[in-house]
């Protein structure tokens, strides 16, 4: 029998309103898994903030999360514009977002550094004007 | 009690076996087995929803007669402020109060005057815990319990004080041993209920060991007979009223939060209103609230399912009486020598929606959900009896059902079976 599952999202950019669709997805079997509560809701808050910044920055792209029963992976790729300075965008309160994204109470400069604070391991892979590849790991 | 006790029953000579319920229950624990709905225990969180959308009649709360007054030496109606919403051109509540001593209660005990003592405690308890913003309400017995079984993360926000309903129970059995020197056991505390929920929450309290309510009779049981005594009451009326514009503000949603006399505060009524909230809220997609007012029902209590009037009315009419009355009556009982008002047990997370014991073992059973996914139209159709396909993958997992429950795997079943026949004639 297979110990791990795999799950692929599609987000489309642009549409606030199935961003977090992934995210609350991957929560909802997490717990029908039994999973340890703390460790869901650091995969909610980490992938949903993620997922958000898809939508934002970069106009969609993919998830791919993979769960087995010592750890979740979250992988977020897209072909956005990828973020020029890594350690600025890591500061917190720092945001480029646009002012009708800040409007919807998006774009507080919160994004990365939660993604990072609710993750276990967390790696930026990113080309200004090809994309940026987000791994996240957590714990289970 | 049992941990999972619920009051929503089935009455099978009704049940058509359709799929209405299975559909609306908000957290699908209903299913329709051999051509009957069956209630899984662990799921249901008692809301009601069942009971009103079956257009068979055939759910319905366990609850207590008027009869029971007769069990006991000395009786306290204990209504809940939903019931002024209930009657037409109110504008004493004095008047319901003593029709209910008409009707053979010995005392009366408004649940608003104790809910505007839960209001003053709930003011200080947020106020001193700002670390737990945002404060979750736990007055409706529905979200306490959904959240108790589905999120884990938010237990910790609970609002640990007692319900008004309860608040009120202790000291109505207090006042009444103090006037009639009875003991405890002669004395019946017995609430007037807008909804079942309240019900399981007195034979199976959360947050603490035994509720003082001795009996739960529903609003719609007693309506007739209340209305008739009103007419009587209204010439002889008794100063009976503990409570102003905070307590009876409860029966309506935002009327709790309201008495914490803050804007800071979010109210949501409706189940899956309720839980877009908390999955919300689990996600911190919204912070800085100090105070989270959630009512099962639309409206607040006043939409409970054991109530007669349409909520929205019952909201215009709580509204109205409200405008005359004092803002809160709660100095006449001293707030500070209420005992025992705060829960005195941990709630505990029963993680009753998992697939298996292990994360290993589930994630096997996921495995099996989703191949079994594959095989299913995915149409929700309901035929199976389950409310999605999803659901009845995760019940074959379970091992609680099979396969050919799905009607168009069992169709082509059928046609394989059949196909394989027809070549035998050649």
């Amino acid at each position: 029998m297979s110990d791990q599952i795999h799950l692929t999202y599609q987000v489309s950019g642009d549409d606030f309103t199935r961003a977090g669709e992934a995210s609350s997805d991957v929560k909802r079997m997490l717990k029908k898994m039994g999973a340890d509560p703390e460790a869901i809701r650091k995969v909610a808050i980490s992938m949903y903030e993620g997922e958000i910044n898809m939508v934002i920055h970069a106009h969609g792209g993919e998830i791919n999360v993979t769960i087995t029963p010592e750890e979740v992976q979250m992988v977020l790729s897209d072909n956005g514009p990828g973020i020029a300075d890594v350690d600025k965008a890591m500061e917190a309160g720092f945001s480029t977002a646009p002012e009708n994204v800040r409007s919807l109470g998006f774009g507080a400069g919160m994004g990365l550094p939660n993604m990072k604070k609710y993750s276990d391991d967390m790696k930026i892979d990113t080309k200004l004007g090809e994309g940026t590849t987000v791994t996240m790991k957590v714990q289970m | 009690m049992g941990k999972f006790l619920t009051s929503v029953y089935l009455e099978e000579d009704l049940c058509k076996g359709c799929i209405n319920c299975i559909k609306r229950c908000p957290t699908q624990a209903i299913r329709v087995r051999n051509g009957k709905a069956v209630i899984t225990k662990e799921f249901c969180i008692d809301c009601g929803v069942c009971i009103r959308i079956c257009p068979h009649h055939a759910k319905n709360a366990i609850r207590d007669s008027i009869e029971i007054i007769k069990d006991y030496e000395y009786t306290v109606a204990l209504p809940a402020p939903s019931l002024y919403g209930q009657v037409n051109n109110l504008d004493d509540v004095n008047i319901v109060l003593t029709a209910l001593k008409l009707m053979g209660f010995d005392d009366v005990y408004e649940v608003s005057g104790a809910a505007e003592i839960v209001s003053e405690m709930s003011r200080k308890y947020v106020s001193e815990h700002k670390e737990l913003w945002p404060i979750i309400s736990t007055a409706c017995p529905s979200v306490t319990r959904l959240i108790r079984v589905r999120f884990p993360n938010l237990i910790k926000h609970l609002l640990p004080i007692k319900s008004p309903m309860d608040v009120a129970a202790q000291q109505a059995r207090i006042r009444a041993m103090e006037k009639t020197g009875l003991p405890a056991d002669k004395i019946g505390i017995v609430f007037i209920s807008p909804c079942p929920s309240k019900v399981t929450a007195v034979k199976s309290p959360l947050g603490f060991e035994k509720s003082e309510v001795d009996a739960v009779i529903a609003m719609k049981d007693i309506y007739t007979s209340l209305i008739e005594h009103m007419n009587v009451a209204a010439t002889c009326v008794e100063e009976l009223s503990i409570s102003g514009r905070i307590g009876v503000g409860w029966g309506n949603i935002g009327g709790e939060a309201g008495g914490l006399l803050s804007e800071n505060y979010l109210a949501a009524d409706g189940i899956e209103n309720v839980i877009r909230v908390l999955e919300d809220l689990e996600d911190k997609k919204f912070t800085n609230l100090e105070f989270i007012e959630l009512n099962s029902c639309d409206g607040g209590c006043v939409g409970g399912v054991l109530t007669v009037e349409n909520p929205f009315i019952a909201m215009v009419k709580l509204k109205r009486l409200k405008k005359y009355m004092p803002v809160a009556q709660n100095h006449k009982e001293d707030t500070l020598k209420v005992k025992n008002a705060f829960w005195t047990e941990e709630v505990k997370y029963e993680p009753v929606f998992k697939l298996a014991t292990s994360m290993r073992e589930s994630i096997e059973k996921m495995t099996q959900v989703d191949e079994l996914l594959t095989k299913f139209p995915g149409l929700d159709c309901g035929s199976c009896g389950a409310p999605t396909c999803r659901a009845l993958a995760e019940d074959i997992a379970r091992g609680v059902a099979k396969e050919n429950d799905c009607i168009h795997v069992l169709r082509e079943h059928i046609h394989k079976l059949t196909d394989e026949i027809s070549k035998l004639d050649y």
